[in-house]
């Protein structure tokens, strides 16, 4: 008889599985310990001094005080409030005529990249840059689009699709040297979200603004996200109706996501002596794939430097990235694409289109993502399946 | 997402490859949406009927599986038949496809279409 296989989860750059730890520790507050937060009562103080505790452990983790953290319902909803409840605080402060301008790349998130192409609908000036071949902005570049009125610079920590990790701390430099001595500021988010797991993020370091961070990625529970947001920095709230969050996001409080995100962070820490063996492993994944399949290329930068630790992206000559997906699927493998077939527009990724891939390569992308939980004999496995489903589907694609 | 039917023809499709000497060949797609496919006919000239016809797809699943579905439905038909065979029968066939992969049967049609246009036998229809 055949043996049950395990399912192969490669796809942490989507979610990640809830840590079990965690989920007991939110248990209570999605039984006993109901309260609504604003209530006075036991029930209610139960679930505020929850909260509590969770943002201080937010605000160990970023270096930054407590009032500086607002809980929102996910990492999408923290891009939308740093970058349009930025711009509605500036709005009202500019005098008729001025515009607001944005900086931000070819490569973010469409939280933010959707956002602030909706902005442009709305008359604000848009800057979206370019990246290299490698998916790296370059510092020039934006230097080069800052102009007086330049407002906000959005640019993510490192990249969903490829991992890149982009010079934020150079970037940051430049805005801190533009803002001495000046009245008008520029202020500065990063989307953090893939970061998180990987790389320190200390807000003063960083010289972040704003920074956005999720729960569903660092092992915690969906439907909770956060926003840092630097005292002083002006923020007009976009859901109104309750003075929860600092007044800035009105809704009752998910205090089980709340108390399971705090304790997410916490466990980032204990979790750093494992990078080097989830890099270690993806590495040999990106050697062996590109060794074993002819007609292969590395989406990422080629130095492993510049990119985390989890996160492998290929293209496939001849070969769909949605077939791709789906055959292995059936071998119980789960990874994802970049092909347009699984979206509405039936265009492919922004991402890497913006990397300079044509519409062919970008449509035969598989990224592979890994987590803590990866082992070798998974990422072997892996690499023994994959070179036949590819195979068996350039048979079909006669390429 | 898919139905059984859709993944049974994209996990083994029958009528995958190439044929040498095809009598026509008929092509559609574009690589901006990501699919591209080519049909391989051998046609018997006396009957006018689809002796044999092969796909290659580059595509998704569905768009493997519609090719799978449009040589099935092709195959012994008289090229008159054939160009009859609309993107709903190869959609109604898999079991109907999901909304956002009606262009895949659209595709094979098309291509289908493409090589019985193209076909001109050499003593005549």
């Amino acid at each position: 008889m055949k043996t049950k296989r395990k399912d192969i989860y490669f796809d942490c750059a989507a979610t990640t599985p809830l840590d079990g730890d965690i989920l007991q520790k939110m248990m209570p507050y999605l039984k006993d310990k109901y309260g609504n937060a604003s209530s006075l009562h036991k029930f209610g103080r139960e679930a505020s001094e929850a909260i509590d505790i969770a943002r201080q452990k937010l605000a160990i983790f970023l270096g930054c005080n407590e009032t500086e953290i607002v809980f929102t319902g996910s990492a999408s909803e923290s891009d939308n409030l740093a970058i349009r409840g930025l711009i509605k605080s500036l709005r009202r402060a500019k005098r008729a005529g001025e515009k607001i301008h944005v900086i931000t790349s070819q490569i973010e998130h469409k939280a933010v990249f959707e956002t602030c192409k909706d902005l442009v609908k709305e008359g604000v000036k848009v800057t979206f840059l370019p990246v290299g071949f490698d998916g790296i902005v370059h510092v020039d570049d934006l230097s080069a689009e800052i102009t007086p009125e330049t407002d906000l610079v959005s640019i993510m920590y490192a990249n969903n699709e490829t991992g890149a990790i982009q010079p934020i701390k150079q970037i940051a430099k430049l805005i801190a040297g533009l803002n001495k001595n000046k009245d008008h500021k520029i202020y500065f988010h990063t989307d953090a979200v893939q970061a998180a797991n990987w790389l320190d993020l200390n807000v003063d370091e960083l010289r972040a603004d704003l920074l956005t961070l999720s729960g569903h990625k660092i092992y915690g529970p969906k439907g909770v996200g956060a926003l840092y947001i630097r005292e002083g920095t002006p923020i007009l709230p976009l859901t109104t109706g309750g003075d929860q969050e600092w007044k800035l996001r009105a809704g009752t409080e998910n205090v089980a996501a709340i108390v399971g995100f705090g304790e997410a962070v916490v466990k980032i820490k204990s979790q750093k002596p494992k990078i080097k063996i989830i890099e270690n492993l993806k590495d040999k994944l990106i050697a062996d794939v590109l060794i074993k399949i002819e007609g292969s290329k590395l989406n990422c930068p080629q130095n492993s430097k510049n990119r985390l630790p989890n996160i492998a992206n290929f293209s496939f000559r001849g070969v769909e990235g949605e077939a791709l997906v789906l055959a292995l699927d059936q071998e119980g493998i789960a990874v994802s694409t970049g092909s347009a077939c699984t979206s509405l527009a039936l265009v492919p990724s922004h991402v890497l289109v913006a990397m300079g891939l044509s519409d062919t390569e970008a449509h035969s992308s598989l990224r592979v993502s890994l987590g803590r939980y990866t082992t070798v004999q998974e990422v072997n496995y892996f690499l023994k399946v994959l070179p036949k489903v590819v195979e068996r589907l350039r048979k079909i694609s006669g390429r | 997402m898919y139905n059984k039917k859709v993944i049974e023809h994209f996990t083994k499709p029958k009528f995958f490859g190439k044929i040498e000497n095809p009598d026509v060949i008929g092509k559609a797609g574009n690589p901006r949406c990501g699919d591209l496919l080519t049909l391989y006919l051998k046609i018997d000239k006396k009957t006018n009927k689809i002796k044999d016809i092969r796909f290659e797809t580059l595509g998704c699943a569905a768009a493997i599986a519609a090719s799978d579905m449009v040589c099935q439905l092709a195959i012994g038909k008289t090229l008159k038949q054939a160009e009859k065979i609309t993107f709903l029968n190869v959609s109604d066939e898999l079991g109907v496809l999901p909304p956002l992969k009606i262009h895949c049967a659209q595709l094979v049609t098309e291509a289908l279409r493409d090589a019985i246009n193209k076909y001109s036998p050499e003593e005549g229809r």
